[in-house]
């Protein structure tokens, strides 16, 4: 299971990236790369420099030292749209999704199928509802429905269905910004599942989450963040979920805190 | 195993779905209204189900179903347009100024209204995307502009608050096969403006279900961000809803000049919020995002229904808005629930 002596090569890759806004560096000397078929799990408290990781892999922001190397080439992002073309691909927290409209017309929003020509040019619904089912079925996702409003599904499910449109629409790599924070114990379990398959299908995953709970059983690799700083870049053999909890939360720290609490 | 739980998977699915589709559309509850409100006045009174009964109540429904589609795509959309009632009068008012004042071509002078309504759209949504104030100001602010600029204008140029001989223009009876003629059928006298509506309601409806731009109206409207996010051009969508309302309010304005040959200064004045309470009533989500054109249409046949009926029933008429009240208030219950089931679990 774990890919340790043979990893694949990587597709996304960051070396000693780091990114100032002004005087502030939000992140500095950070290592890290993602192949296809892994799962990278970035994980820090808050304010360790997770979303200013994603937003230099997303586009969103440019990184300001160290190199990014996306498909073997170097590249430095200034635009979303860069990245995207690429095939890496962002599913936000806020899933841009519309919760009235059905779950088929979000999927395909702004990159509708039509048929016919000129004013007669249509949406091909039948061939967008067709291809949301079978896309969301190989997700694993059985939704009875693909006409109900996406709003009427699950948190876990409207997560799966952004993973779903992501992956469709090209992307090699998907990062998911904490998807599981916000869900209960059961969803994130289905969110994580969906996680699993998609490295399956041999997608790069970066999965950001601040709970080692979730990135564990999932992760291949795992990036841990503190304050703007990197505390290493571990394969899955070379740390338990007890020393990356410990290192999260800056061990001796935590040691000193749980005899504290013990006394009482 | 597999073939057994797959086939009893499409046979769920297939069970379920019509019924669900119905209920599901938002224009249901205008239909059983419109129902309810038909039977009540054929029954309750002789002249509404008499041929010159129906074509009046047809035509009244016709001239606030235009609009009320109209409005009904913007309201999808997210924004209002105040100014849409108002811009019946200024159109109409251009061109009687224009051809009976200074004698212009007739085909010029509808080209011109036109031009202008489409400005004024294109303006209004210009104001409301740059600067991101809420439409029900910015197009209040346009109605009374709008309004102000009817009356004194008119007045300016023609001495009184109306225009009259409209029907001396050369090419006013062309234009007239167009925008005011009639024609039989089936015993009825079928205004041409009844045509028109039911053309737009037909063509808004494909447009919004089945086109690209119809998707992206209720994307805009339901979420604006995540529709910017997966790339809609948000802007474009709302320019050309404004327009789509403004070039409405054009042609309301030349059926109405065209049927009767005069306009008033004060046409349109206080219909603006009938054209939104149609829309409400036939399914549309003050909040954006959610509607139907076929419901906005029906919201104004019931409109159009309780008008006449009203009249033909020999009652006060003030009983109209007593009525329009209720129905409001009843369709923004109906909606409420539907937002609280469909889109705002999270």
């Amino acid at each position: 299971m774990t890919p340790a002596p043979s990893r694949p090569e990587p597709i996304l890759e960051v070396r000693d990236i780091g990114k100032a806004y002004g005087a502030v560096r939000a992140l500095q000397g950070v290592s890290a790369s993602v192949g296809a078929g892994e799962v990278l799990c970035v994980l820090g408290d808050n304010g360790a420099g997770k979303s200013t990781f994603i937003k230099i892999l997303a586009g969103a922001h440019p990184h300001s030292e160290g190199t990014l190397l996306a498909f073997g080439a170097e590249r430095r992002f200034m635009h979303p749209r860069e990245a995207l073309d690429l095939g890496i691909a962002t599913v936000y927290q806020d899933l841009a999704v519309v919760g009235l409209m059905p779950v088929w017309r979000n999927f395909f929003l702004g990159a509708e199928l039509t048929r016919g020509r000129g004013p007669l040019r249509r949406l091909d619904a039948a061939r967008m509802r067709a291809t949301t089912k079978h896309e969301l079925a190989r997700m694993g996702i059985d939704l009875r429905d693909v006409d109900q409003p996406i709003g009427t599904l699950s948190g876990g499910e409207r997560q799966s269905v952004a993973i779903a449109r992501a992956v469709y629409f090209g992307a090699k790599v998907v990062i998911l910004d904490e998807p599981t924070s916000a869900l209960g114990v059961k969803q994130a379990g289905v969110v994580l599942s969906y996680i699993a398959r998609a490295r399956d299908r041999g997608l790069g995953v970066v999965f950001i989450t601040h709970n080692p709970h979730h990135a564990y059983p999932v992760g291949d690799r795992f990036l841990l963040l503190q304050r703007g700083r990197s505390l290493g870049d571990f394969a899955k053999s070379e740390i338990t979920i007890d020393e990356m909890t410990a290192l999260m939360a800056g061990g001796a720290e935590l040691e000193a805190l749980a005899h504290e609490l013990e006394r009482r | 195993m597999t073939v057994v739980v797959e086939a009893e998977f499409t046979d769920r699915l297939k069970r379920s779905h019509p019924l669900l589709t119905l209920l599901r559309r938002p224009e249901v509850g205008a239909l059983v209204a419109a129902v309810a409100i038909f039977l009540f006045f054929s029954f309750f009174t002789q002249a509404f189900l008499t041929p010159a009964g129906v074509s009046t109540w047809l035509y009244s429904a016709s001239l606030f179903g235009i609009m009320a589609v109209a409005v009904a795509l913007l309201m999808i959309g997210g924004e209002f347009d105040l100014s849409a009632g108002a811009m019946t009068g200024t159109t109409g008012l251009i061109v009687g100024v224009v051809t009976t004042q200074w004698g212009l071509n007739l085909a010029l002078a509808l080209v011109l209204a036109l031009a202008v309504a489409l400005a004024i759209g294109a303006a209004n949504a210009f104001v409301v995307m740059k600067t991101g104030l809420p439409s029900f100001i910015v197009t209040l602010a346009t109605f009374f502009i709008l309004q102000g600029c009817n009356l004194a204008v008119t007045k300016l140029v023609t001495g009184s608050v109306a225009i009259q001989g409209m029907n001396a223009v050369p090419g006013f009876q062309q234009a007239k096969v167009f925008f005011g003629s009639s024609f039989p059928v089936l015993g009825l006298e079928v205004k041409v403006s009844i045509v028109w509506w039911i053309a737009l309601t037909a063509l808004a409806t494909w447009v919004l279900l089945r086109t690209r731009p119809g998707n992206w109206v209720f994307a805009v409207g339901g979420e604006v961000t995540s529709a910017r996010q997966v790339g809609v051009p948000v802007f474009r969508v709302k320019l050309g809803l404004f327009m789509t309302t403004a070039g409405a309010g054009w042609l309301v304005g030349m059926l109405q000049l065209f049927d009767v040959s005069t306009v008033q200064a004060t046409t349109g004045v206080g219909q603006e919020f009938i054209y939104i309470i149609c829309a409400v009533v036939g399914g549309c989500l003050l909040t954006g995002g959610y509607g139907s054109a076929i419901g906005a249409a029906l919201g104004a046949l019931i409109y159009g229904m309780a008008l006449q009926g009203i009249v033909f029933a020999q009652w006060d008429n003030n009983w109209l808005k007593a009525f329009l009240g209720g129905m409001l208030l009843l369709a923004v219950l109906v909606n409420l629930l539907v937002r609280r089931q469909a889109g705002m679990r999270s």
